[in-house]
């Protein structure tokens, strides 16, 4: 055993010695230590820097609240974890942790520089300063800030580990597993609830468990022991789920709450077996019980923050539940009876301890216990300064002056090697605020407590502002029977002798002789934050609580103000001369504690991130060399190289091809709406811009569909398949979105029509084959079907045969060239590929992917939704005046078509540009302008499609620009970064614009 | 997280539902008798309640129905559910 570790108990094994490491160094601890137990075990208490002064920091607590034991967690490129609190890691062999923040070392430091120039870096030091020049940003401050700022080091590889989610529904959750929770627990369990408990440690009782002062007696026990019986009796009961290592990380509206449970991350390496790392529960539960305890507060005085200051409480767990003294020589420094405790414990284990209270006396049966014991007591007094660098060695205290504004007499030094700091207590109001819940501030405990108004979720023990254990049992006893409609439990009858706190005295920032400017008394250790900066802030005008806390960054730290929040507060109301309670809080928003993305994401990881959709074609696809794009979930054909073709090669060949011969194209990701009822031609002319009461049954028809704002949705070819059936057709992008639109605007402002609506697009296959060999290749599949221009016109469909599969053959065209769309069921949609593409052998049948699908329809001027349109176009910006109705009375987004807006002749319009070098492609996306020398440059639109076409032998874009329709033969100009390209105003329709092709 | 309880399926997670803004706008029957203000109006103008906003819910990932919903912004309470067409309740 080291000389710190003076005591056993029966929390860690000390037959089972666990090495580690810490900055490379190997070190021993035990079972059932945390990482930072052990440390101090070995009297290792700087474990860090500070974040912007880089001063020094030790271990100052044993949880969660944690702001300076911030380590790297393991070495190896895929496992390394950053900002893991030390004091929450539970010990295991082979463990490798590093401090953090303090590059090149912990023990030198470049950063302690800024701890000597520390006047000069005052709150929003950065905003200011870094400000100006610009040009330093990048090359100066940047670099140094990244270099000696950074908090760890993410992992460089992906995590192999394996989390996962669990859905859980249950009567009552409790939260939190110390005395009041496992009262709570026990109360509804036995009353037949299934209840789940979860607890954030790895052991169940909270503070109680090692409490083992002879002033808190339950039922004629010690309260630890009385706790223990409570807690086997409590794993007994069969609906109840417990949960160690479990914590809460959200608690939304309708009681639904997630937590975290860690499942392996206490093994060693060798003993993870694979094992899912960590689960996150998502529990919807009928009532929730918080009991999530409270956290000590530090004191804020004059160089608060040397390592060797740690909180009270903490000091007392590690003694009494890991056996390791903080220090040899100790001093306990309070506003409150709760570190008396603390005290005689050191005491008893032959410790030396000393008190300083800034109260002027306490009478409770714990303060005179140490008083009895003889411990020394400096009552009214304050520690004024600490001394020591990398250890706290001594400290100054005075006396306080009557109102405790002030400091009076001299100062008395006293040496110590760890002193103990409490200024009372914060109840976690987290929980009860993320659900929604108010708080009230409660002058007695200077603390905000919950205002229950929920019917369905009750704040049991400390967090509910009840901390003395009589007030914790019996309240929460009656408040739980209440809550749950119970008239009886095992708790009614129960005896409680404890000691109980009569005088209370709070001041936020402790006075002392020099002035504030030249005392550091930090507010918030991670993030280096004074009460000084706080002041400067207010001085400087900033008056939210809010804005405060983003100016000094105080409470922005990895512990998000757990410790610093109230304080700042403080200081804020007693500089401002308000009272506590009417400024409010800051926000406190989940997660309580960090949560691992691998948590939230779960499985869904890898393959499993998203639905990948492919067609029925697909597999040839993939045999063919196809590479593919994304178009929303689709996996889409984009081209087909051969050979070593590059993208541009492949994508002339197969535009070519499709224009000389014949091309086909795998379209069965176009999004399908079955359209049936007796309104169903009425339905769309209120939906499309054009009429369509007079097409015929087996024709079809192009259809642009608005927003009622009057802006381009989607378009696509519907065709009536009979009196009362459509089949429409939509872009593959925007299949879902139509389908809800259409399904609003029936059942809400239509409902009087009769129309049903059935997507369709996963049952058909679509080979759509175009060219001027197109009509033989249908001939050779359906060879008695005529394919005469009268008997099968353009845009036209009939049913047909193939292989005995019934299929419908639709003459619509995307590309300008005769064109046939065959659409069968999926199943058969690769076999009908197959046969498409045996016929199609002699004209050298070429399949292409949406690359040259696109290049086609641009050199024929037609849109893609999304691509030429974005959202902010009405069809006369797209100059599609011939399919907007002017005879239908109504359509969705035709009123907005003449509003002062929409009617504007600056509107951009759509445009072809030709480029001057026929050989110069633009970039899409690149902007347009029409004077070079004008500043500021006046962009006036923007190039939506461009390619190089093999079929015109040139460069051809679409592009949208202010009053582009009036602008045809005008020179513009497309500046890039190293030049400009000429360009000249063009009609859109770049090839065969009498249309011939299509009857070729 | 809301708990809702749609009018043809029962409690069901938010997750399966999705908002569609202010309820009880209806399209106007004659949108060409509209000034350009009266248009706007009906298009862009919606309320940002904090308190008793009715609102309209589709049951996307379920029957797939529109449905109006009573629901209070500042603290999510759901007052009422009732279908479509049929006349608020009072709250
Ligand atoms: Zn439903």
């Amino acid at each position: 055993m080291t000389k710190y570790r003076i005591n056993k108990t029966r929390f860690v094994d000390q037959t089972k010695t666990v090495s580690f490491t810490f900055d490379g160094k190997k070190y021993h601890g035990f079972e059932g230590d945390t990482l930072a137990s052990a440390l101090l075990s070995n009297g290792i208490h700087l474990v860090g820097r500070s974040f912007k002064y880089h001063r020094p920091r030790g271990i100052m607590s044993c949880g969660s609240e944690e702001p300076n034991a911030i380590c790297q967690i393991n070495d190896d490129t895929n496992l390394t974890e950053p900002n893991v609190r030390a004091t929450e890691i539970e010990l295991y062999e082979g463990l490798k942790a590093s401090s953090q923040n303090c590059w090149p070392n912990l023990n030198f430091d470049i950063g302690g520089i800024n701890n000597l120039i520390s006047p000069f870096i005052p709150a929003g030091f950065y905003y200011k300063t870094f400000m100006w020049p610009k040009s330093f940003w990048k090359k100066i401050y940047e670099p140094l800030i990244r270099l000696s700022a950074g908090l760890g080091k993410s992992p460089s590889q992906p995590d192999p580990d394996i989390y996962d989610h669990k859905h859980e529904h249950c009567d009552v959750l409790v939260i939190g597993g110390g005395i009041s929770g496992i009262i709570s627990a026990k109360i509804a369990a036995k009353n037949n609830l299934k209840t789940i408990l979860i607890e954030d440690k790895n052991i169940l009782g909270g503070s109680t468990i090692y409490q083992n002062n002879k002033n808190f007696i339950i039922d004629n026990k010690k309260s630890n022991e009385w706790l223990m019986n409570e807690i086997s009796e409590l794993e007994k009961l069969d609906n109840l789920i417990l949960k160690t290592r479990t914590s809460l990380a959200a608690f939304h509206s309708y009681n639904y709450l997630l937590a975290k449970e860690n499942i392996s991350d206490h093994l060693p390496l060798d003993k993870k077996n694979g094992d899912i790392r960590q689960r996150l529960w998502k529990i919807r539960a009928d009532k929730v019980i918080v009991a999530a305890g409270a956290i000590e507060r530090p004191l804020i005085f004059n160089n608060n923050d040397r390592p060797g200051i740690i909180l009270a409480n903490s000091v007392k767990k590690y003694l009494d539940f890991y056996g390791v003294t903080t220090g040899l020589n100790n001093i306990i420094f309070t506003n409150n009876d709760s570190a008396y405790e603390t005290a005689v414990s050191l005491f008893e284990k032959g410790i030396s301890v000393k008190i300083v209270d800034i109260r002027k006396k306490s009478s409770s049966k714990i303060v005179k216990n140490a008083e009895e014991l003889g411990i020394e007591i400096y009552w009214n007094s304050t520690v004024v300064n600490t001394f020591g660098y990398k250890k706290i060695k001594s400290i100054e205290i005075m006396n306080l002056s009557e109102d405790g504004s002030n400091v009076t007499g001299n100062k008395n030094r006293i040496q110590c090697d760890c002193l103990s700091i409490s200024g009372g207590w914060t109840p976690m109001v987290h929980m009860h605020t993320q659900s929604g819940g108010k708080l009230d501030f409660r002058e007695r405990d200077q603390a905000f407590v919950p205002n229950e108004k929920s019917e369905n979720h009750i704040n049991v023990g400390s967090c509910n502002g009840d901390f003395e254990l009589e007030e914790i049992v019996k309240n929460t006893n009656n408040k739980v029977k209440k809550f749950l409609n119970i008239n009886e439990s095992g708790f009614d009858k129960i005896s409680i002798l404890c000691s109980k706190e009569l005088e209370k005295k709070n001041i936020w920032l402790l006075p002392n002789t020099i002035s504030e400017g030249k005392t550091k008394s930090f507010i918030d250790f991670q993030n280096d934050s004074t009460a000084k900066d706080i002041k400067l802030a207010l001085r400087e005008g900033f008056k939210s609580i809010e804005h405060v806390k983003r100016y000094t960054t105080t409470g922005m730290a990895t512990d998000q103000g757990k410790l610093s929040n109230m304080h700042a507060l403080g200081i804020i109301a007693d500089t401002a001369g308000v009272k506590m309670g009417t400024l409010g809080t800051t926000t406190f928003r989940p997660p309580f504690t960090p949560l691992t993305f691998g948590a939230i994401v779960g499985r869904s990881v890898g393959k499993f991130f998203d639905v990948v959709r492919k067609t029925s074609i697909h597999e040839w696809h993939v045999q063919n060399n196809a590479k593919f794009e994304n178009v929303g979930q689709w996996k889409r054909p984009w081209y087909y190289p051969i050979n070593n073709e590059n993208l541009h090669e492949a994508v002339q060949r197969e535009s070519k091809a499709a224009r000389d011969s014949a091309g086909i194209l795998d379209a069965s990701t176009l999004g399908k709406i079955d359209i049936q009822g007796s309104d169903a031609s009425e339905f769309l002319n209120r939906v499309y811009t054009n009429a369509w009461s007079k097409l015929g049954i087996g024709k079809c028809r192009y259809g642009l569909m608005l927003n009622e704002d009057g802006m381009v949705y989607d378009d696509g070819v519907t065709t009536r398949l009979g009196e009362n059936h459509y089949l429409m057709t939509t872009t593959t992008g925007g299949a879902a979105n139509v389908l809800s639109k259409l399904e609003d605007y029936l059942q809400t402002e239509w409902p009087e029509l009769d129309v049903y609506l059935t997507s369709v697009t996963d049952h058909y296959s679509t080979a759509s084959i175009c060219g001027p060999n197109s009509k033989k290749i249908l001939k050779k599949l359906f060879p008695n079907k005529d394919f005469s221009d009268e008997a099968f016109p353009h845009m036209s469909y009939q049913d047909a045969i193939i292989d005995k599969i019934e299929c419908r053959i639709m003459r619509i065209s995307f590309t300008g060239e005769l064109s046939y769309e065959i659409n069968i069921e999926s199943k058969y949609g690769k076999s009908l590929w197959e046969n498409c593409i045996k016929a199609g052998e002699e004209y050298k049948i070429t399949p292409y992917g949406t690359e040259t699908m696109h290049l086609l329809r641009a050199e024929k001027g037609f849109i893609i939704v999304g691509q030429d349109t974005d959202g902010t176009m009405t069809p006369i910006d797209l100059q599609m005046d011939w399919i907007v109705s002017k005879k239908k009375y109504d359509f969705i987004g035709k009123r907005s078509l003449y509003r002062s807006d929409t009617i504007r002749e600056d509107r951009k319009q759509l445009v072809g540009l030709l480029t001057d070098d026929p050989n110069e492609i633009l970039e899409e996306g690149a902007q347009i302008v029409s004077e070079l020398d004008k500043k500021p440059v006046e962009m006036i639109g923007h190039v939506t499609s461009s390619y190089f076409s093999p079929n015109l032998n040139k460069s051809i874009a679409l592009a949208v620009v202010k009053g582009g329709k009036k602008m045809k033969g005008q020179k513009l100009f497309v500046p890039m970064e190293n030049k400009n390209i000429n360009v000249t105003v063009s009609d859109f329709i770049f090839l065969d614009k009498e249309n011939k092709r299509i009857n070729a | 997280m809301f708990i809702i309880n749609c009018p043809y399926c029962g409690e069901r997670d938010q997750s399966e539902f999705s908002c569609g803004g202010e309820a009880h706008i209806v399209r106007p029957k004659q949108p060409t008798e509209l000034s350009d203000d009266e248009w706007a109006e009906y298009l862009f103008m919606r309320k940002n309640i904090k308190g008793v906003q009715f609102e309209r819910w589709n049951h996307a990932h379920g029957c797939r129905k529109w449905f109006n919903m009573v629901r209070d912004t500042s603290n999510d309470k759901i007052h009422a559910v009732y279908k479509m067409g049929e006349k608020p309740p009072l709250i």
